[in-house]
């Protein structure tokens, strides 16, 4: 597994991403600066890291949803290459083009930074295949705008395509209500491209790697993506 | 040439920042407002002369850029 980060002005989880992806594939992902314009020879996956890129202005992901690395992202993606967004990397695919609909801010309108349930929606495509089908994790979530919103069709095709990765729940796996920390449509926290090569979700699986910060429910992401390829 | 663009969430997408902003007014005691919608603003300076070229290339700019048209309509005005 290459694995290759991209760092945009005002990223700030690509530390925490490249650590995450060197413990489960034994290797050090490269690291691109957004004004590249290529993708290292044999890159399997890449990733968009978290963070504030370009400071959100404008929209969140919206100026890096344009740089020029992301002509580079786009052709890996429809060669059928892995592309893994997290949080404003998540924003930046939906921005670009990569990902249909958008995060809006949150519905409470506050920066929700807590440890939250999800569940694994299927476990069949090369992100999860090291979780079970249904299961309930927990990871942390840090975001402002992440209230996933798309028209109705868009949400229908998700849906009916099983193009939903992650769903935010309790920790008994009951979702809505409570459990939904910001207002997203169907509780959605993460989503699939049409292929499933392309993964766009709000949490930092990242951060939940080492027992030591309190968890590892996100290890099995990297693990699975690890044996992807 | 100076022309101006206003981006706007459409009719149907919550607008928690406007209700927010609703309710602020309300509580102001700032009477008879139904209810607010926060948009965008862009004042653009163009190099040429010609309005329909210059209204053609902001048209591009709304489409690729100033405007997310998946929550958002756009109105230029030159």
């Amino acid at each position: 597994m290459k694995a290759a980060v991209v760092v945009f002005p005002g990223s700030n989880r690509e530390g925490d991403m490249a650590r995450a992806l060197k413990q489960a594939t034994g290797r050090r992902p490269s690291m691109l600066w957004h004004a590249d314009h290529e993708l290292p020879a044999g890159t399997d996956l890449v990733v968009l890291p978290g963070g504030f890129s370009y400071g959100d202005y404008l929209r969140c992901g919206a100026i890096a949803g344009r740089a020029a690395i992301m002509d580079a992202v786009r052709a890996h993606a429809a060669r059928g290459g892995l592309v893994l967004g997290v949080c404003n990397g998540f924003q930046i695919l939906c921005e670009s083009g990569l990902l249909p609909g958008v995060l809006m801010r949150n519905a409470n309108l506050r920066f929700v930074c807590r440890m939250q349930h999800l569940k694994v929606e299927r476990n069949d495509t090369a992100f999860t295949r090291h979780y079970a089908k249904g299961q309930i994790i927990e990871v942390c979530i840090a975001h402002g705008e992440g209230n996933y919103e798309a028209d109705d069709a868009t949400i229908e095709r998700l849906e009916g395509e099983g193009l939903v990765a992650f769903r935010y729940c309790d920790s008994a796996g009951n979702v809505g209500g409570e459990a939904n920390p910001n207002g997203s449509r169907n509780d959605i926290a993460g989503i699939y491209s049409e292929k499933r090569n392309v993964l766009g979700l709000m949490p930092h699986p990242e951060n939940l790697i080492d027992p030591l910060v309190g968890g590892t429910d996100g290890r099995a992401l990297f693990e699975s993506l690890a044996s992807a390829a | 040439m100076k022309a101006r663009v206003v981006v706007t969430l459409k009719s149907g997408i919550l607008d928690p920042q406007g209700k927010a902003i609703e309710g602020a007014l309300k509580s102001l005691g700032v009477e008879g407002v139904a209810s607010v919608r926060q948009g965008k603003v862009f004042d653009v300076e163009l190099a040429g002369a010609d309005a329909g070229a210059a209204k053609a290339q902001l048209q591009t700019a709304c489409e690729k850029l100033l405007a997310n048209t998946v929550i958002e309509n756009y109105q230029i005005d030159v």
